[in-house]
C-alpha cells in the first residue's frame, strides 16, 4: 500500500535515523512510502498548553495534507495520540470535525501499524544485546499499545528483553519538561535508576521525545546506558 | 493571585531534591501497591466492576436532585435535622450554631476531608472549643499542626521515630520504636476524649438515598466511638456522596477498600440513619446532617467534567501519580491533592489561582487508568488548561504560541528556523547553564541533543532526486 509517514518535528530535526529506519522497513516490506514535507508538526505543544486556536492553525495543515492518504503511519506515540485521539476533540464543532474523525481512523503509530495492520512481527532483524523497554505514556494509554512493541522485540535475533519493574512516566510530558523541570528531572531519575536495575545495555522506546529526555539525563550523569528507538533496532541487519 | 503557583513551584523544587522524602513515599506506596494488586486480582472481572461503579455514580450524579431529596426525606422521617450549606462559610456557621445551642465545650472528630475543605477545626478553635481528631493519622498531624498529607493516609510522610518524638513531646510518653506502643499511647489519650466529648463529628464515605443512611467505612473503630458515645452527633458531607441504593454498597465498599488500602473490605462498616429511635437501646439524642455544596453544583453544571463528582475519595490516583510520588501531598497546598485535586481545585477554589496544578502534570494517564469509577482525570486536566487560556490567556505565552503556530504551519519558515537553530546551537556552549541560556530549564539538569547534520526532511529531499538511495530490495520477511 501507499504509506504516508508522518514525521514529528523532533524526529526530523534530531533523530532522522529513526525515520530513515522506518522508511527502510516499510520499503523492505514492499510498500511505497511518502513523507509530506509541508507538515512540520502535529500541533500538540499548543494543544497541551491550552492554546487550542493556535494548535488548530498548525494541525489544519496536517489535516488537509493527510485527508487523502490511504494510511498514515506516525513515527511517535505522542504525535500518534494527537492525530488519532485528540484531533477529533480539537476539531469538534468546527467545519473540519468529520475530516478529523475520518483521518483518525486511518492513523497508526509505527509499531501498531506493523503488528496490527500488517500482521508482521518478524522483520529478520538482528541485535544481540540486553534491552529494556520504556512504554511512552501516549502510546501505552491513549493508543493501547501494550503488546505490539514486545511482539516485535521478541522476534529480534539475539535480543534479550529485561522488563522494567513498572510502567511509569519518564517525566518528559512535552512543555511539562520546561515548565516544571525539577519534577520532570525527578521522574526521569526514577526511570533511569529503574533501567539501571534491569542490567540492560539499552533503553528502547517507540517515542523519541521520551528518549530525548532520558538520554539527556543519562549523558549528564555519564551513564553507559544508551537509548534507541524501536525502529532503529528493527532495521538492524535487514 | 500568583502566589499559590509560586508556592507550588518552590515546594516542588525543594521536595524533588529531597531524596530521603522521595524514598519514604516510594517505600510506603510500594507496600500499598503489592496488596492492592493482589486484592484487585481477586475480583472476578475488574474492568466490569469499574464499569458498573461508573454507571452507578453516573446515575446518582445525573439525578442528584431526585436522590438527594429521597435521602433527606428518609433521614428527616427518623428525626434527623438536615441542614443545607451552599458555601464552606455557611457550613461552619451551621455547625458552630449547633455547638453553641448545645453549649458544647469539646468535640471528638472522626476523619473528614470535607471538614478540612471548609477549615472547620480552625473555626472551632477560634471559638474556644476543644477539637480532637480520633483517626490515628489525623491525630498525629493535628498534634504536629499540619494538614493531612494524603486523603487516605494523613501521616504517611512520617517515620516511627518522628511519631515517637512527637508523642514524647506532646503527650509525655516514653520513646519507642514499636507501632503497637505508639498506638496504645494514642488510644489511652483518645479514650478519655470520647467519654468527655459533648459532640461527635463525622464525615461520610457514602450517602445511601434509598434508606436515608450515611455509610462510614474505617479500620480503627474511631468513627464508631465518635458516633456512639457523645449525646449529639453531627455528620458533614458533600452532596456528591450519594449512592442510589443500599445494595450499591456491595460494590462500592470493596472497591473503596481495594483501591484505598488494598484490603478486600475495611474493618468496620456502619450505617447511620438518625437519632435514637423509640425502642432502641442506644444512639445519640440528636443527629444533625450538614449537606455541603461549596461549588459542587458548578461542577455538576459542567457537562465535560461532571464525572469528577463520581469520586469516592479512594486516593488511588494519588498513589499512581508520578508527580504526587515525587513532590508529596503537602506541596499541593490545598485539601485535595494528586490528580483529583488538580482537576477539582480550580472549580472549587478558582480557575486562574489554581490552574497551575492542572499544568503540573505530564498527562501520563495513569490516574485515569486506575480510577475505580472511571473519571477521565487526565483529559480534565487538558480541559482545565484550555479553559484557563480561554478566559485569561497569558500575553507572553499566547504570543509565543502564535509564533509557534505561524512558523510550524509554513514550511519555508520552518526551514529558516532549522537554519537559525543550527547557528544558535554553535553559540549555545557560550551561555549553557548560565542565566542567559534560553534552554536553561532543560540544561540545568539534562544535556540537549544537537540538531542533526542532515535532518530527515533534508535527507528526503536529496533522496527524491537520487533514486539509488531508495531501499528497494523488497524482501518480505514474514506474514501472519
Amino acid at each position: 500500500m501507499k504509506v504516508t509517514l508522518f514525521i514529528p518535528c523532533f524526529v526530523d530535526l534530531m533523530y532522522p535515523q529513526v525515520a530513515i529506519s522506518m522508511v527502510k522497513i516499510l520499503e523492505r516490506l514492499g510498500h511505497e512510502v511518502e513523507c509530506p514535507e509541508e507538515i512540520a508538526c502535529c500541533g500538540q505543544p499548543a494543544f497541551n498548553s491550552g492554546y487550542w486556536d493556535e494548535a488548530r492553525t498548525v494541525a489544519i495543515r496536517a489535516l488537509e495534507r493527510l485527508q487523502s492518504s490511504e494510511v498514515v503511519v506516525i513515527a511517535s506515540g505522542s504525535c500518534g495520540a494527537m492525530l488519532r485521539v485528540f484531533y477529533p476533540e480539537l476539531f469538534a464543532g468546527t467545519p473540519q470535525a468529520e475530516t478529523a474523525r475520518a483521518l483518525a481512523r486511518k492513523c497508526y503509530e509505527f509499531s501498531d501499524f506493523l503488528v496490527t495492520k500488517l500482521g508482521v512481527t518478524d522483520l529478520g532483524a538482528r541485535f544481540p544485546a540486553k534491552v529494556t523497554f520504556h512504554d511512552g505514556c501516549h502510546g501505552l494509554r491513549e493508543l493501547q499499545e501494550h503488546s505490539q512493541p514486545r511482539q516485535l522485540l521478541a522476534k529480534v535475533q539475539g535480543l534479550e528483553l529485561l522488563e522494567l519493574k513498572e510502567k511509569v512516566c519518564c517525566g518528559f510530558g512535552g512543555t511539562f519538561a520546561a515548565k516544571f523541570p525539577m519534577i520532570s528531572t525527578a521522574m526521569g531519575e526514577v526511570k533511569c535508576a529503574q533501567a539501571q536495575e534491569t542490567g540492560a545495555e539499552y533503553i528502547v522506546s517507540n517515542d523519541s521525545s521520551c528518549l530525548m529526555h532520558i538520554q539527556g539525563l543519562l549523558d549528564r550523569a555519564g551513564s553507559r546506558l544508551k537509548t534507541m528507538h524501536l525502529a532503529e533496532i528493527l532495521a538492524k541487519g535487514i | 493571585m500568583k502566589t499559590f503557583a509560586l508556592d507550588f513551584k518552590t515546594q516542588a523544587a525543594q521536595l524533588t531534591a529531597d531524596l530521603r522524602h522521595r524514598g519514604l513515599i516510594q517505600t510506603a506506596l510500594s507496600k500499598y501497591e503489592a496488596v492492592r494488586d493482589k486484592t484487585r486480582g481477586a475480583f472476578q472481572d475488574w474492568p466490569s466492576a469499574r464499569q458498573a461503579a461508573a454507571e452507578t455514580k453516573w446515575e446518582a450524579i445525573n439525578h442528584l436532585d431526585r436522590y438527594l431529596t429521597e435521602f433527606v426525606t428518609k433521614l428527616e422521617a427518623r428525626g434527623t435535622k438536615v441542614h443545607w450549606a451552599s458555601t464552606g462559610a455557611q457550613a461552619r456557621e451551621i455547625i458552630l450554631g449547633i455547638l453553641r445551642d448545645k453549649k458544647a465545650r469539646s468535640i471528638v472528630k472522626s476523619k473528614s476531608m470535607t471538614s478540612e475543605e471548609i477549615h472547620l477545626n480552625e473555626a472551632l478553635a477560634a471559638e474556644g472549643l476543644e477539637v480532637v481528631e480520633s483517626d490515628l493519622g489525623e491525630f498525629i498531624v493535628q498534634l504536629r499542626k499540619e494538614a493531612p498529607y494524603h486523603i487516605v493516609f494523613p501521616a504517611m510522610h512520617l517515620t516511627r521515630g518522628e511519631i515517637s518524638e512527637l508523642f514524647t513531646r506532646e503527650l509525655g510518653s516514653t520513646p519507642t520504636q514499636s507501632p503497637e506502643d505508639l498506638t496504645m499511647t494514642a488510644r489511652r489519650v483518645l479514650r478519655q476524649k470520647y467519654l468527655a466529648a459533648d459532640v461527635g463529628f463525622t464525615g461520610a464515605n457514602f450517602a445511601v438515598a434509598e434508606t436515608g443512611m450515611i455509610s462510614i467505612t474505617e479500620n480503627e473503630g474511631n468513627a464508631r466511638l465518635t458516633a456512639a458515645l457523645p449525646k449529639v452527633m453531627v455528620t458533614l458531607l458533600g452532596i456528591e456522596k450519594i449512592l442510589p441504593r443500599l445494595e450499591d454498597l456491595a460494590l462500592f465498599l470493596p472497591m473503596l477498600a481495594t483501591m484505598g488500602t488494598g484490603q478486600a473490605l475495611t474493618c468496620y462498616n456502619s450505617l447511620y440513619g438518625g437519632p435514637r429511635q423509640p425502642g432502641e437501646p442506644d444512639g445519640p439524642e440528636e443527629y444533625h446532617v450538614v449537606l455541603l455544596d461549596n461549588r459542587r453544583t458548578e461542577l455538576l453544571a459542567d457537562g465535560e467534567q461532571r464525572d469528577s463528582l463520581h469520586c469516592i475519595r479512594c486516593g488511588a490516583c494519588l498513589n499512581v501519580c508520578p508527580i504526587f510520588r515525587n513532590v508529596g501531598g503537602h506541596t499541593y497546598g490545598t485539601t485535595y491533592s494528586g490528580p483529583i485535586g488538580a482537576v477539582i481545585t480550580p472549580h472549587l477554589r478558582g480557575l486562574q489561582e489554581w490552574k497551575h496544578l492542572s499544568y503540573a502534570s505530564s498527562l501520563c494517564g495513569a490516574c485515569t487508568e486506575t480510577c475505580p469509577v472511571k473519571i477521565n482525570l487526565h483529559h480534565h486536566l487538558l480541559q482545565n488548561r484550555r479553559n484557563a487560556c480561554h478566559s485569561k490567556p497569558s500575553f507572553g505565552e499566547r504570543l509565543a504560541f502564535r509564533g509557534f503556530a505561524f512558523i510550524f504551519s509554513r514550511p519555508a519558515w520552518y526551514a529558516f528556523v532549522r537554519r537559525a537553530g543550527r547557528l544558535l546551537q554553535k553559540l549555545h556552549p557560550l551561555v549553557k547553564g548560565t542565566s542567559l541560556d534560553p534552554a536553561r530549564s532543560w540544561t540545568r539538569t539534562r544535556e540537549l541533543p544537537p540538531i542533526a547534520r542532515q535532518t530527515f526532511k533534508e535527507y528526503w529531499r536529496t533522496r527524491r532526486t537520487d533514486p539509488a538511495m531508495k531501499h528497494n530490495r523488497s524482501v518480505t520477511r514474514s506474514g501472519p
